[in-house]
């Protein structure tokens, strides 16, 4: 009559005596493994976090900076230097620069026909000539007040110690500097827009298109087979690969193409004798190395539209590419749309197959055209990290800045695209 | 190049659409092509004018839509779908095709307009005489063969489009010229369905319910005047009553088109259809005026399987 122990009752009297409802146990089991993915989020998260902390850390903080001429000294007949017009400018210039130096600088262009704030930085830059002496991080800054003051006090007392945020307009419109206090980002991020821009033009309809010919029109047999597996190796290929491909056969083999001088009769390309260290040849060579990714995501993007849609088109008497053209693409344009992003966030952030192909380490001039020489945000930033001087870190950790919302920005202008599409196709538009 | 590939260009070039007008919108029996068809088309005139004197000429003399000889099928692992089948469809009727799961069915129907060619390797023998030629004919263009041989599948699949252009679309890209609007209303009247849409006809075919998405599709297949409807279990998703409001439409969609219907369900061949062909393991076994194969079937296999003892 007594039912035999078990480790819990049997919801229904009467169960078989073989079973054992062991719900405890597989219930902890559960336990552990949901603790498990729950900690792996969490490190992820920390990790980004930590991340992006670090990078704010050193965006932002005090710099106590040593002037060779102070510049409350420039007052000129009662107005302080910030208040001065475009004449009295001149004067504190002319009095505050060596003669020949004021001669030169005044014949390449005349002083008193460049703008006021073209003006104020050359003053900052030639007269004035703030020096670093220190800088410290975010945190520093609001932690550790006492101690700096006390830095200042023992080091500089005469200097300026001002709070500054590295992320600044200067930074996005001045040219490059061997100055940190100077040093700006314009000519890299033109460079990178242009770059990028090209890489688009090149590699989305290459993609896209290699990407129809595979899904719809490619019998399968063993060759397309062959192509599809090694497109997908392709994308798995280290980038400094493609950098060598890229100097081999850009910048190398086709130096007229990319040089730009098959199209000038006076050799030399704006650029100024890039040969074909050129941006055409950076965003070949970046177009190649995204082409891979552009394509597979194509493919599974095509290859997610439903059979039926294609049979329903054909059935009506369209031809092949009618079905392509109106159903196929609109219905898989959305998933395109995300997967050329991919490829182009990948595209922008790229550095070592550029520093291959050769990326400017300094350039005199913005770039204005596919054949000029050129120089990336991710470059700009590989280069500041590399100097010495710390203030160059903070520089470096601005630039970063500047590319994340540059890429994130990116990112939310294709998610965007790819909504409106998606609507459209819900609409039935 | 085959004589049906002239045929077909001389329609495409030159009748397909051109009588809309004129002819009561479009819904004169046999309006497109059969006014041009050099060799097929006196008999379509003939049964035409016959119908329009009240139908004096017997149909059975009509040559028919549809004749198929010794179609062979078999799928890329080698599974033979169907087997030396031979079988005629008369003009303006409805001919179902019944049997069990894998007899062959669906596979033989998507045969008659081509479409089984797009499972890759799959092998096709035999012929598909349409006005007397076979579609199958090297010089032939499956394109224009789907133009007139239309189909409607087992789930419906409207375009992503709006209701407007479900329809317009197939027959804007075959080189539709007349009024784009008037066509799209008559082909919606066709299917009973204009009176639920006309309202909304440009708002998304995903608005619409499961019966009405399947008339849609009908109707889709219509637009381009075609001569022949395959239909694959067109009603095999629906509900009963949207399932029984296709079935009234087929009885008046049959004075104008052919209709061939593959169906799982016994009942509903019995009820719309007035010649039944029994399909097993990928062979015809009786093909019959549909009251005589369901009463007074010839074929033990098919009694046993009417009879609900296998299948």
């Amino acid at each position: 009559m007594s039912a035999p122990a078990k480790p819990q009752a049997a919801l229904i009297p009467g169960e078989p005596a073989d079973f054992s409802p062991n719900l405890d146990a597989r219930k902890a089991k559960g336990a552990k493994w949901r603790v498990a993915f729950l900690g792996s989020t969490i490190l992820s998260v920390l990790f980004l976090f930590a991340l992006v902390a670090s990078i704010v850390n050193q965006g932002f903080g005090y710099v106590l900076t040593v002037a060779e001429v102070e510049p409350a000294s420039l007052e000129r007949d009662g107005v302080p230097l910030e208040r001065q017009d475009v004449a009295a400018l001149v004067e504190t210039i002319r009095d505050n620069v060596p003669r020949r130096f004021f001669i030169k600088v005044d014949a390449e262009a005349p002083l008193a026909q460049r703008s006021r704030e073209e003006l104020l930085a050359f003053v900052e830059a030639e007269v004035v000539k703030a020096r670093v002496v220190g800088t410290w991080s975010l945190a520093e800054s609001l932690l550790a007040k006492e101690r700096i003051l006390a830095f200042k006090e023992a080091e500089a007392p005469e200097g300026r110690l001002f709070f500054r945020s590295w992320v600044n307009r200067a930074l996005l419109s001045n040219p490059q500097s061997s100055t940190a206090m100077l040093a700006g980002l314009r000519g890299a991020v033109i460079g990178s827009l242009l770059t990028i821009l090209f890489t688009i033009a090149l590699a989305l309809p290459l993609g896209i298109g290699a990407a129809i010919w595979l899904e719809e029109y490619a019998k399968d047999n063993r060759l397309n087979r062959v192509i599809r597996t090694n497109i997908y190796n392709l994308a798995g290929v280290p980038s400094i690969i493609y950098g060598m491909l890229g100097l081999a056969l850009f910048v190398r083999a086709l130096e007229p193409l990319t040089s730009g001088s098959m199209f000038l009769a006076s050799g030399a390309g704006p650029g100024g004798g890039a040969n074909g260290r050129t941006i055409l040849s950076a965003s070949l060579t970046l177009a190649i190395l995204v082409l891979p990714i552009v394509i597979i995501n194509a493919q599974e993007a095509i290859r997610a539209v439903p059979q039926t849609l294609r049979q329903s088109s054909l059935a009506v008497g369209a031809t092949k590419w009618q079905t392509v053209l109106h159903h196929v693409l609109p219905a898989s344009i959305d998933r395109i749309l995300t997967g050329a992003v991919l490829a182009i966030s990948r595209a922008l952030g790229e550095t070592a197959p550029l520093v291959v192909v050769g990326a400017s380490t300094f350039l005199s001039q913005d770039p204005t055209g596919p054949f000029s020489k050129f120089t990336t945000l991710p470059i700009q930033i590989y280069q500041w990290t590399a100097r010495p001087q710390p203030e160059f870190r903070n520089l470096s950790a601005a630039a970063i800045l500047v590319l994340l919302v540059l890429l994130l920005s990116l990112n939310a202008t294709a998610i965007l695209a790819r909504n409106k599409y998606r609507k459209d196709k819900r609409l039935g538009r | 190049m085959s004589a049906l590939t002239k045929i077909f260009r001389k329609y495409g070039a030159n009748t397909e659409f051109a009588v809309t007008a004129d002819s009561g919108a479009g819904l004169d029996a046999g309006a497109g092509p059969a006014a041009a068809g050099p060799a097929a088309g006196a008999s379509l005139d003939a049964a035409s004018d016959a119908s329009a004197e009240g139908g004096a000429a017997p149909a059975a003399v009509e040559t028919p839509a549809l004749d198929v000889r010794g179609l062979d099928i078999s799928y890329a692992d080698g599974f033979r779908a169907v087997k030396e089948l031979t079988m005629t469809f008369p003009r303006r009727s409805v001919t179902a095709i019944i049997g069990p799961s894998g007899c062959g069915k669906s596979t033989a129907l998507r045969a008659f307009n081509r479409m089984n060619e797009l499972i890759p390797g799959t092998k096709t023998g035999g012929e598909v005489l349409f006005h007397g030629i076979n579609v199958y004919d090297p010089g032939v263009d499956p394109v224009q063969v789907r133009r007139w041989i239309g189909m409607v599948f087992q789930k419906p699949n409207p375009f992503p489009k709006t209701i407007h252009e479900n329809i317009a679309w197939g027959a804007r890209i075959n080189g539709f010229s007349g009024d784009m609007d008037e066509l799209v209303e008559s082909s919606l009247r066709q299917v009973a369905l204009w009176d639920e849409v006309k309202d909304k006809l440009r708002q998304s075919a995903f608005a619409l319910s499961g019966g009405q998405q399947q008339r849609l599709c009908i109707a889709r297949a219509i637009a381009v005047r075609p001569e022949i409807i395959l239909m694959d279990e067109p009603t095999s998703a629906l509900d009963p009553i949207s399932t029984s409001k296709i079935e009234d439409l087929l009885d008046e969609l049959k004075k104008r088109y052919t209709i061939i219907i593959v169906t799982h369900n016994m009942q509903q061949a019995g009820r719309v259809s007035d010649s039944t062909a029994f399909l097993l393991h990928g062979e015809l076994v009786e093909y019959a005026p549909t009251k005589e194969l369901f009463f007074n079937p010839k074929d033990e296999r098919t009694e046993n399987y009417l009879s609900g003892r296998f299948g």
